[in-house]
C-alpha cells in the first residue's frame, strides 16, 4: 500500500507525459487525476492507521549507492509525522489536477502540463518518505526541479523562463549548504540514516570541530547548514527572492508548490531533525529569528503590491516565516499544525485567485478590478473564507494554527519568546491589512477595468469551483477538527518518536487577555480597511505621498533583486569573461602553444637566412670561422 | 591458453579497419560496405564485452584474463590483463564507439570510408590502454591514440582545424615525451616494465617524485587539469561530432585511468606528497572553467569548459584515496563519458542541421522539435548532478570522500555544482525555450529514428545508473579496496624506512 501511495504518481506521470498524446487529453488528465486520487485515499487509510493502531512502516525497496561504509536505499518510512504530510501532499494535489482539468481547458499542452504535476507529486512523498538525508536530498532536488519545469512552464515568456531558472540557482545555493551539511553528517556519524543519526546526537553534544577556520559546536553547524537549505526551499529572508517570481507558472502550480506543499518541504525538514535540533539551542535561535524576520518583512511587502498571485506569494512567505518560528520555539507540532490548516486555506486563496483572474481573462492587477462581487459570487464566498482562515478569525482553521504559535511563544517565558509572540502578533495585523485590501479591492469599490466590459466576466466552471470547494470545507474545519490530535495536551502520544521535544509542551495557557489580542486585532482590521480601502481611498493616497522613500522601498521588495545583481549576478559574468579573456587566451595561450610556436618560428625565421643561397655569404661566414679557429690555434 | 578474449576485444576494430581498407568498387559501394562493415564490428565488439563482463570474476581483486606474449626478447612482454576498473571502461569505449560510427555516417559527408578507419583504428587504441599491463605496451597505445585523433580533427574538422589540431598535438605530446623518458628510468631502476611486478616491488622513493611529476605532465594534460586545459575546448570546436564524442567521453578518461592505476600504484609517495598540488589545481579548474563556461556563446566550447570542471571532480575524487572518492570519480568517469557524448550528440544533431554552434542562432527550438528538447533536458540535468542521474552519484560521492580529506576542497569544489546549474540552465533556456526567432529555425526536423535509438540507450543508462548504480559498485569494489590498500601498506613501509 505504501509503495502505491509513492508509485501511482509516477506511473501516471510516465503514462500522461509518453502516451498522453495517444490517449487523448480528456482521458489523459482523467486518468491522472484518478491514480493521484487512489494514492490520497491511500494516504488518508495509513493516516487513519496511525491514529488509532500506531501504525509503522519502515520498509527497503533496493539498494541505490553503497561505497565503503555509505550505505543508502530507496525506502519508505512512515511515521505520524510522515503520515500527515502524505495526507497534505496527496490531498491537495488531488484537488489541484482536478482543478487544472477546468484551468488548463484552453492549454494545447495539457498531457505535458499534467505529467510535471504528477512528477512533482512523485518527488514529494519520495522527499516525505525517505528514511535516510541522501532520498531526502533526492525528493528536494526532484521537487525542485518540477518546480522549475512547471514555473517555466509557458515558455514562450521570457519572464516565465528567466523565473523558472532564478528558482532553480537560488534553492541550488540553499542545497549547496544542506549538501554540506550531508557530508558533515556522514563524516562524524558514518551513516546518514535517520534512525542511526538521531540515536547518536545525544553522544555528540560535545563536539567541537573547526570548520572554514572558525570554531563551531558540530551540532550547531550541521543544523545551521541543514536550516540553509531549508531556507532556499521555504523561501525565507535572503533566499526567497525565487517565490515572488515564481508566480509566473500557472496559478494551480502556486497552489499546490509554491504555497501548500513543496514550500514546506524546509519546515518539515527541521521538524524532521528535531532530535539534532533540540541539542543546540543557538541554531533554534537562529530559526526563531530567521522565521519572524521573514514572517514581518514579506508582510510589509504584501502590504503595497498590486499583483494578486504576488500578494498571496509574499503571504505564503510570511506564513512559512510563522512556521520556522513555531519550530525555532520548540513547538514543532504546533508548526506542523500550521503547515497542515495552512495548506488548506493558502492552496484555497490560490486557487479562488486563479479563478479571479480566469474571471478576468488572465489580468492580474487588482487595480484594474474592483466591483464585482456580485457577478462572480462563488469566488467571492471562496476567497472571503480563505482570508477569513488566513487571517485568523476566530473558529476558522487558521485562527488555531496560528493563535497557537503566538500563544507559545509567549508560554516560553524568555525574551526570544516575547519577542517572537509580539512579531507574530504586530504581523497578523500586517495580514490581516493586506489580505482584505485584496479582498476590497478586487471585489468592491469601482470597477477598473477599461479592457473588458463588466458583463463579460463570468463565474468559473464547476470542475475549479468543486475542488476549491473541498479546500473551503479543509480552510474551514481543518483547524476545529485536528486541534487536538496536533497540538492538544495529549498530542505527544499521537507524534511519539517522530518529533523529540526536550522541553516537554506546557499545558497552560497565557493569560486570558494576551490570548484576546489577535482576535480584537483581526476582527476589528476589517472595517478598518474596509474604510481605508474602499470608503475613503484618499488617507491612503495622502500617505503614500508623503512617504514616496517607504512606499517604494516596499513596492521594490526591500531592493533584494537589484542588491543580488549587484553583488552576485553581474560580478560573476564579469569575472567569467576576465578568466576567459584574460586568463586562458591573454596569459595560457599566449605563453603556452602559442607562444611556443612563435618562438620556434622566430628562430627557424633567422636560421633561413642564413641559407640565403649567395655565393659570398657563404664565403663570408667560412672566412670568419676560419679566422676564428686560427685565432683560437695561435693563441692557446 | 584459452580463448585471448582481450585480444580479441583490443584487435576486432583493428580487423574491421582493415577490411574496410581493402573494400573496392566504385564509390557507393565502398562506402556502403565500410558503414556495414564498421558498424557490424563495433558491435560484434560492445556483445563480447559484455560478455566479458559476464565473465568477469568480481571477487578477487588480481587481474584477470591475463595474457602473455614475449615481444621484444627479454626487454618487453605484451602483456594483458584487467581488473574491476578497467573493465568499466573497455565497456563504456565499445558502447561509444558504435554510437561514434553511426554518427559519423550521418554526419560525414566525404572520405566516409577514410574517417571510419579512423574510428576503429582509434577504438583498438583506446582499449589497449585499459588492458596493458605493461609500462610500455601503455605508452604506445596512449601515445598512438593521439595519430587518428589528430587526423580526425585536422581533416574532418571546422574551418581553424589546422590550427586546432596542432595544439592538440603540441601540448599532449610534451606531456608524453616526458613519461616516455620516466618509463625508460622505471625500467633502468628497477629491470622490468612489467605493472604487476612494479605493484610489488616498492620504487624508491627519492625517484618517485621525479616520475611522478613525468606521468602527472602527461596525464595532466590529457585529463585536462587546469591550466593545461586550452587545448581541449579549441579541439571540440574544430572536431567533428563523433570526434568530440571519442574526445570527451573516452580520451580524457585514459588519464583518469592513468592516474589511478599509476600514479596511485607505482609512486604512493609521492601520490601522497602531491596531493594538495592536484587538489589545489582541481579546485581551480571547478571554479574557473566554470565560470568560463558560464560566459561562452559557443555551444560545443561551453560544454567542453564543463568538462574540465567535471575532470576536476574526478581528479580531487582519484587523490583523496577514501573509497568514496575513488568509486566516485570511477563512476563520474564513466558517467561523464555518457552524459558529455550524448551533449556533443545533441549539439552535432544541431550543426548537422543549422551549421551553426552559436547559442545565438538558436532559440524557441522546443516548438520545432519537442524530442530533442526533452532529450536535450535530460542530459541537461544530468551535467548539472540532478539527484536520479548517474552524473549525481558520482559526484556526490567524489564530495563524500574529499570532506573526509579536507573540508574546504568539498566546500570550494560543492560551489561548482551551483555554477554547473547555471550555466546548463542558461544555455538550454537560450536554444530551447523561448520564442522562434530565427524565422529559418522553423523548418528543423525533429529527430529522426536513428539519432532517436542513440540517445535512448545514453537516457537509459544515465537514469538506471542514476537509480541502480550497483552493478558499477559490484564490478569495482574489491579493485578499490584492494588498490586503497596496497597504497596505505606502500606508504607505510616507505614511512617506516624513511623513520630508520
Amino acid at each position: 500500500m505504501e509503495y502505491a501511495i509513492v508509485l501511482l504518481p509516477l506511473i501516471s506521470s510516465i503514462i500522461s507525459g509518453f502516451f498522453g498524446k495517444k490517449i487523448g487529453d480528456k482521458y489523459c488528465l482523467l486518468l491522472a487525476s484518478t491514480l493521484v486520487g487512489i494514492s490520497a485515499i491511500l494516504s488518508l487509510i495509513i493516516f487513519y492507521k496511525v491514529l488509532t493502531e500506531g501504525y509503522f512502516v519502515n520498509s527497503l525497496f533496493f539498494n541505490w549507492i553503497s561505497s565503503g561504509n555509505f550505505n543508502v536505499n530507496w525506502s519508505i518510512y512512515i511515521d505520524p509525522l510522515t503520515s500527515v504530510m502524505l495526507v497534505v501532499v496527496t490531498l491537495i494535489s488531488t484537488i489541484i489536477h482536478f482543478y487544472s482539468i477546468g484551468y488548463m481547458s484552453h492549454d494545447p499542452h495539457k498531457p505535458r502540463f499534467i505529467a510535471y504535476l504528477s512528477l512533482f507529486t512523485f518527488a514529494m512523498l519520495t522527499l516525505v518518505t525517505a528514511d535516510n538525508f541522501l532520498q531526502l536530498f533526492f525528493g528536494w532536488e526532484g521537487v525542485g526541479l518540477c518546480s522549475y519545469l512547471l514555473i517555466g512552464f509557458w515558455y514562450r515568456k521570457p519572464s516565465a523562463n528567466a523565473a523558472a531558472i532564478k528558482a532553480f540557482l537560488v534553492n541550488r545555493v540553499g542545497d549547496f549548504g544542506f549538501a554540506i551539511g550531508i557530508f558533515l553528517i556522514f563524516f562524524f556519524y558514518g551513516t546518514v540514516n535517520y534512525d542511526e543519526v538521531f540515536q547518536q546526537t545525544p553522544l555528540l553534544i560535545q563536539k567541537e570541530i573547526i570548520f572554514l577556520g572558525i570554531e563551531f559546536n558540530l551540532i550547531t553547524l550541521i543544523c545551521l547548514l541543514l536550516f540553509i537549505g531549508a531556507m532556499g526551499k521555504s523561501a525565507q529572508i535572503f533566499l526567497h527572492t525565487w517565490l515572488p517570481d515564481a508566480m509566473e507558472g500557472p496559478t494551480p502550480v502556486s497552489a499546490l508548490i509554491h504555497a501548500a506543499t513543496m514550500v514546506t518541504a524546509g519546515v518539515f525538514l527541521v521538524i524532521r531533525c528535531s532530535p539534532i535540533f533540540e541539542y543546540s539551542q543557538i541554531a533554534l535561535n537562529v530559526v526563531t529569528v530567521v522565521g519572524m524576520s521573514t514572517a514581518f518583512f514579506a508582510a510589509t511587502i504584501a502590504l503595497v503590491q498590486n499583483d494578486i498571485k504576488k500578494i498571496v506569494a509574499y503571504s505564503t512567505c510570511s506564513q512559512l516565516g510563522y512556521m520556522f518560528l513555531a519550530a525555532g520555539i520548540g513547538a514543532y507540532n504546533v508548526a506542523i499544525f500550521h503547515l497542515f490548516t495552512h495548506a488548506f486555506f493558502k492552496a484555497l486563496l490560490f486557487l479562488g485567485s486563479g479563478c479571479v483572474i480566469h474571471s478576468f481573462h488572465e489580468k492580474q492587477d487588482i487595480r484594474l478590478m474592483g466591483g464585482v462581487w456580485k457577478k462572480i459570487p462563488y469566488t467571492y464566498a471562496l476567497m472571503i473564507i480563505g482570508t477569513l482562515a488566513l487571517t485568523g478569525f476566530p473558529l476558522l482553521s487558521g485562527y488555531y494554527s496560528k493563535d497557537a504559535i503566538i500563544e507559545f511563544a509567549y508560554l516560553k517565558n524568555n525574551a526570544i519568546g516575547y519577542y517572537g509572540a509580539s512579531v507574530g502578533i504586530f504581523t497578523a495585523l500586517l495580514t490581516s491589512i493586506y489580505s482584505w485590501r485584496l479582498i476590497f479591492k478586487t471585489f468592491h469599490g469601482k470597477y477598473n477595468n477599461k479592457e473588458s466590459n463588466l458583463n463579460s466576466i463570468k463565474e468559473s466552471p464547476l470542475i475549479m469551483l468543486i475542488p476549491s470547494c473541498l479546500l473551503a470545507i479543509g480552510a474551514i474545519f481543518a483547524g476545529f477538527a485536528f486541534k487536538e490530535i496536533f497540538i492538544g495536551s495529549n498530542s505527544t502520544e499521537f507524534w511519539g518518536s517522530s518529533i523529540l521535544f526536550l522541553n516537554a509542551i506546557q499545558n497552560n495557557h497565557p493569560p486570558l487577555w494576551f490570548i484576546s489580542i489577535t482576535p480584537v486585532i483581526v476582527i476589528m482590521s476589517i472595517p478598518f480597511s474596509y474604510y481605508l480601502f474602499v470608503k475613503n481611498e484618499k488617507i491612503i493616497n495622502n500617505f503614500i505621498d508623503k512617504n514616496q522613500f517607504l512606499y517604494n522601498f516596499l513596492l521594490k521588495k526591500w531592493y533584494f533583486d537589484e542588491l543580488y545583481n549587484f553583488i552576485f549576478v553581474e560580478p560573476v559574468k564579469k569575472i567569467g569573461l576576465f578568466f576567459w579573456r584574460k586568463g586562458d587566451i591573454n596569459t595560457i595561450d599566449r605563453y603556452g602553444p602559442d607562444g611556443l610556436s612563435k618562438i620556434i618560428k622566430n628562430i627557424s625565421d633567422k636560421a633561413v637566412s642564413f641559407q640565403s643561397g649567395h655565393l659570398y655569404h657563404y664565403a663570408f661566414v667560412m672566412l670568419v670561422g676560419l679566422s676564428i679557429l686560427l685565432t683560437y690555434l695561435i693563441l692557446y | 591458453m584459452n580463448f585471448p578474449i582481450l585480444s580479441a576485444i583490443i584487435f576486432i576494430p583493428l580487423i574491421g579497419a582493415i577490411f574496410v581498407l581493402l573494400t573496392r568498387g566504385n564509390l557507393k559501394n565502398t562506402e556502403k560496405n565500410s558503414k556495414y562493415v564498421a558498424i557490424f564490428s563495433t558491435l560484434v565488439n560492445f556483445f563480447l564485452s559484455v560478455y566479458l563482463w559476464y565473465l568477469f570474476d568480481t571477487t578477487t581483486s588480481d587481474f584477470q584474463f591475463i595474457e602473455e606474449r614475449e615481444w621484444i626478447n627479454g626487454f618487453i612482454n605484451f602483456q594483458l590483463g584487467i581488473d574491476g576498473i578497467s573493465i568499466l571502461f573497455i565497456l563504456l569505449t565499445t558502447f561509444i564507439a558504435p554510437i561514434c560510427v553511426f554518427s559519423g555516417i550521418s554526419s560525414i559527408k566525404f572520405k566516409i570510408k577514410e574517417f571510419l578507419i579512423a574510428i576503429l583504428l582509434m577504438e583498438t587504441l583506446m582499449l589497449g590502454v585499459f588492458c596493458s599491463l605493461d609500462l610500455v605496451i601503455f605508452y604506445l597505445f596512449f601515445e598512438g591514440g593521439l595519430i587518428p585523433m589528430f587526423l580526425i580533427i585536422g581533416i574532418w574538422g571546422g574551418p581553424n582545424r589546422v590550427y586546432s589540431a596542432f595544439k592538440f598535438f603540441l601540448f599532449t605530446l610534451l606531456g608524453s615525451v616526458l613519461m616516455l623518458i620516466a618509463i625508460i628510468s622505471i625500467y633502468w631502476i628497477t629491470g622490468t616494465t612489467d605493472v604487476i611486478k612494479l605493484l610489488d616491488l616498492r620504487i624508491p622513493q627519492e625517484y618517485q617524485y621525479l616520475l611522478w611529476l613525468a606521468f602527472f605532465s602527461s596525464f595532466a594534460v590529457k585529463m585536462p587539469m587546469w591550466p593545461v586545459h586550452t587545448w581541449l575546448p579549441d579541439a571540440h570546436v574544430e572536431a567533428p561530432t563523433p570526434g568530440s564524442v571519442i574526445l570527451a567521453a573516452i580520451l580524457l578518461k585514459m588519464a583518469g585511468y592513468g592516474f589511478i592505476r599509476f600514479s596511485l600504484g607505482l609512486f604512493p609517495v609521492a601520490s601522497d606528497y602531491f596531493t594538495y598540488l592536484i587538489f589545489t589545481l582541481s579546485v581551480i579548474a571547478i571554479i574557473y572553467t566554470s565560470l568560463v563556461a558560464l560566459m561562452q556563446d559557443d555551444m560545443k566550447k561551453l560544454i567542453a569548459y564543463s568538462s574540465v570542471a567535471h575532470m576536476g571532480f574526478v581528479t580531487i575524487g582519484i587523490f583523496s584515496l577514501t573509497k568514496q572518492g575513488l568509486e566516485g570519480s570511477i563512476i563520474q568517469m564513466i558517467s561523464h563519458g555518457f552524459i558529455s557524448a550524448a551533449l556533443f550528440l545533441c549539439v552535432g544533431v544541431l550543426y548537422d542541421r543549422f551549421q551553426s554552434r552559436m547559442i545565438s542562432s538558436y532559440g524557441g527550438l522546443v516548438h520545432v522539435m519537442p524530442k530533442y528538447a526533452l532529450i536535450f533536458m535530460i542530459f541537461s540535468l544530468a551535467a548539472l548532478g540532478l539527484p536520479g542521474t548517474s552524473g549525481f552519484v558520482g559526484e556526490f560521492l567524489i564530495l563524500v570522500g574529499v570532506f573526509q580529506v579536507s573540508i574546504i576542497v568539498a566546500v570550494l569544489a560543492s560551489l561548482g555544482i551551483i555554477l554547473a546549474a547555471a550555466y546548463m540552465l542558461w544555455l538550454y533556456r537560450r536554444v530551447v525555450f523561448g520564442r522562434v526567432t530565427n524565422s529559418d529555425l522553423k523548418n528543423m526536423k525533429d529527430l529522426n529514428k536513428t539519432e532517436l535509438y542513440i540517445f535512448s540507450s545514453l537516457v537509459i543508462l544515465v537514469i538506471f545508473f542514476g537509480f541502480y548504480p550497483d552493478p558499477l559498485f559490484k564490478t569495482v569494489d574489491i579493485s578499490v579496496n584492494n588498490l586503497i590498500e596496497n597504497y596505505q601498506i606502500n606508504l607505510n613501509y616507505h614511512l617506516v624506512q624513511k623513520g630508520n
